[in-house]
């Protein structure tokens, strides 16, 4: 076996330092797709892409494709797009809708449904089978690779290539209630969000832990933002969006609203703790009357449907390694696919309310799209960091000098409500902290049962280190 | 009936709208090229729709319907109207838009201007729909250089006697974008 990198020794959570290298070293990014990549759940995209029987979305896992379908009963399944004959892509096409996929080489073919012989993504035709194979291949060997486990959350796809890791809502632990912040109905009934057709995807000199940390909790970079602040892109004309808790003046005192960090599973955002009965209302999209009057209609359901039960909200989150979320304003999943140490690729899934009015998904898209994406004004200013980070962290002088993630360490409180969960106030590193620590134990793991899905010890070693 | 064929009025007359329109879209390019955003806004209509859908890679048979997203109800890389364009002008005269600053070097080269149709219905708003290619050079900081290659599909207006763009269909030739922006303005 080749001798790993030890990436405890590149991530000292405990001392808030990170060595330059995890982000442009080779060897690292080569571990990371395995170990990492190759463990992880990792977001494959909506059911709403696939409608109906045979629909297939090509989408991605680390660095490679895969086919999202459904077969003829509306079972969703993950394959990776590679021929087991000799490799070519089976397919090219970025959605459509077919029951077979043929090889372009030499047209092995491969059926979505199972039967009795076959399981889906079968091999199911060979050119000349008799003639060539002489009747002699074990055809059911060599049908599409399927992923180890596929899950559906409330309409988002989600798979992993490991048949060890913990079933996907283990995975995610208290994540989960944030998750639900961004997938359900605005109105509070659980689910009830589609993705706006079209899938951004573009490239990005950078290497994708700068994305996956900025979503984590990054709320110190505001600089980078002054210039959409001062042109006013928030669709009630001011800053970039709504204040998410409302303005200061006239209102009830706000759900508590800081960085929340689930140490042990390596997941963060910027968002409020639970909270059980719904705040004032609080007018937003004044700009469009019709939107506006959507939200206030939604907010007296969302009172009904929720009673006293909790709630959060979900700016910005990162659901460990490489799906980030917008769960307000505007309202993304995203993906940070790894395109070799110094690139990345970004994937865009536009959610809204399925149900929502024309009228409002209309304006939401243009909101959408005025904010972010590689148009969007205030997210072509984050590439641009990242870009030159990544670059700058390849430096032979550079790379002696590590990173500084100091901000707030040792001032962690544990979060009430929540399981394992730490919150400190909105400004602060222990969200990254708690993601390269987590980072590092995938990187030096042998397998799952060293990473202690249930509880790996981080938060409560994370609170004996606390300095308060 | 062949141009040839045509009355010698009406072929002039085809000539210098070409030279016309080929004269505002270099004078338009300069104006990018040179900087003056300001400028190049009031070559649009306050009710332009600037459309550029994303790309996507379908079936044979398929594209009419499903290689473009499309506008007003899908996902694109842009699909607004003036408002937006002034902002993102604005943005870049912060000073600290952080991805136009240092400001990029952009040659903007356009190519094959057809004219497809002329519209008098409304008497004294002239309208045109052209077709051309782009070639967008955008070049910044040290080495950063990308190429932006597409096709525009205009509607062009007579507005007091100048012309404006009140409608910009944009299909840039990528599907998957291979730049980190799109900064600029096509
Ligand atoms: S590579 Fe697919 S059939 Fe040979
Ligand atoms: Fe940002």
């Amino acid at each position: 076996m080749t001798q790993r990198i030890e990436a405890a020794a590149l991530v000292d959570r405990e001392a808030g330092i990170i060595a330059r290298d995890i982000f442009v070293n080779e060897e690292v990014y080569q571990q990371e797709l395995k170990q990492v990549f190759g463990r992880a759940w990792l977001l494959v995209g909506h059911e709403s892409q696939i409608p109906n029987p045979y629909d297939y979305f090509v989408s991605r896992m680390g660095e490679e494709s895969v086919i999202m379908t459904r077969d003829k009963a509306g079972q969703i399944h993950v394959f990776l797009n590679t021929c087991p004959h000799r490799g070519m892509k089976v397919c090219r096409y970025d959605q459509g809708n077919a029951r077979v996929f043929t090889c372009p080489y030499h047209a092995w073919s491969f059926s979505v449904d199972g039967n009795l012989t076959t399981k889906p993504g079968g091999l199911v035709g060979v050119p000349q089978y008799k003639a060539v194979y002489r009747d002699d291949l074990d055809k059911s060997k060599w049908g599409l690779v399927s992923v180890a486990q596929m899950t559906i959350y409330k309409g988002s796809i989600w798979a992993s290539w490991d048949p060890d890791a913990p079933d996907f809502e283990t995975y995610l632990g208290d994540m989960k209630f944030y998750l639900d912040a961004v997938l359900d109905h605005r109105d509070g009934r659980p689910g009830g969000s589609e993705v706006i057709g079209g899938i951004q995807k573009w490239k990005v000199p950078s290497n994708w832990k700068f994305g996956a940390e900025n979503f984590i909790g990054d709320l110190y970079h505001i600089t980078s933002h002054r210039s959409v602040d001062m042109v006013s892109i928030g669709p009630s004309g001011q800053g970039r969006r709504d204040a998410p808790t409302g303005d200061k003046a006239n209102r009830k005192p706000p759900p508590p609203f800081g960085s929340i960090g689930f140490p042990n599973h390596g997941h963060g955002l910027i968002g409020t703790l639970p909270f059980y009965a719904e705040p004032d209302y609080i007018p937003s999209f004044t700009l469009t009357p019709e939107v506006e009057e959507y939200y206030r209609e939604v907010y007296h359901r969302r009172v009904e449907n929720l009673g006293d039960k909790a709630r959060g909200l979900a700016p910005v989150g990162t659901i460990f390694p490489n799906c980030s979320f917008h769960g307000m304003q505007p309202r993304a999943l995203f993906t940070w696919h790894p395109n070799g140490p110094r690139e990345m690729e970004m994937w865009k899934w536009y959610l809204v309310d399925a149900d929502a009015p024309a009228e409002v998904k209309n304006v939401l898209r243009h909101y959408y799209l005025r904010y972010a994406g590689p148009a969007g004004l205030t997210e072509q200013d984050d590439m641009e960091n990242w870009n030159y980070a990544t670059a700058a962290s390849a430096g032979a002088e550079a790379g002696r000098y590590p990173y500084n993630y100091q901000m707030g360490l040792g001032y962690e409180e544990p979060a009430p409500d929540l399981k394992n969960a730490v919150f400190t106030g909105p400004v602060t590193e222990q969200n990254q902290r708690i993601f390269y620590g987590r980072w590092a134990e995938f990187m030096d793991a042998d397998g799952w049962a060293d990473l202690h899905p249930g509880d790996s010890g981080n938060f409560a070693a994370l609170m004996a280190r606390r300095k308060s | 009936m062949s141009a040839a064929e045509q009355p010698m009025d009406a072929r002039i007359e085809a000539l210098l709208l070409q030279r016309e329109i080929e004269a505002f879209y270099y004078r338009e390019a300069e104006l990018l090229d040179d900087r003056r955003f300001e400028e190049w806004l009031d070559l649009l209509t306050e009710d332009i729709v600037y459309f550029m859908p994303l790309r996507r890679n379908v079936k044979y048979g398929q594209h009419s319907e499903h290689e473009n997203t499309r506008q007003g109800l899908d996902a694109a890389w842009f699909d607004e109207g003036k408002h937006t364009l002034t902002q993102r002008v604005a943005q870049i005269a912060t000073g600290i838009h952080w991805a136009e600053e240092p400001l990029s070097r952009v040659r903007h080269l356009v190519t094959n201007v057809q004219v497809r149709d002329v519209d008098d219905a409304k008497p004294g708003m002239r309208e045109l729909d052209v077709r051309s290619r782009f070639l967008v050079y955008r070049n910044r900081v040290e080495e950063e250089t990308d190429i932006f290659v597409g096709q525009r599909t205009d509607r062009l207006r007579c507005e007091d006697g100048a012309w404006k763009v009140a409608r910009r269909e944009i299909l840039l030739d990528q599907s998957t974008l291979l730049a980190k922006n799109l900064t600029v303005f096509f």
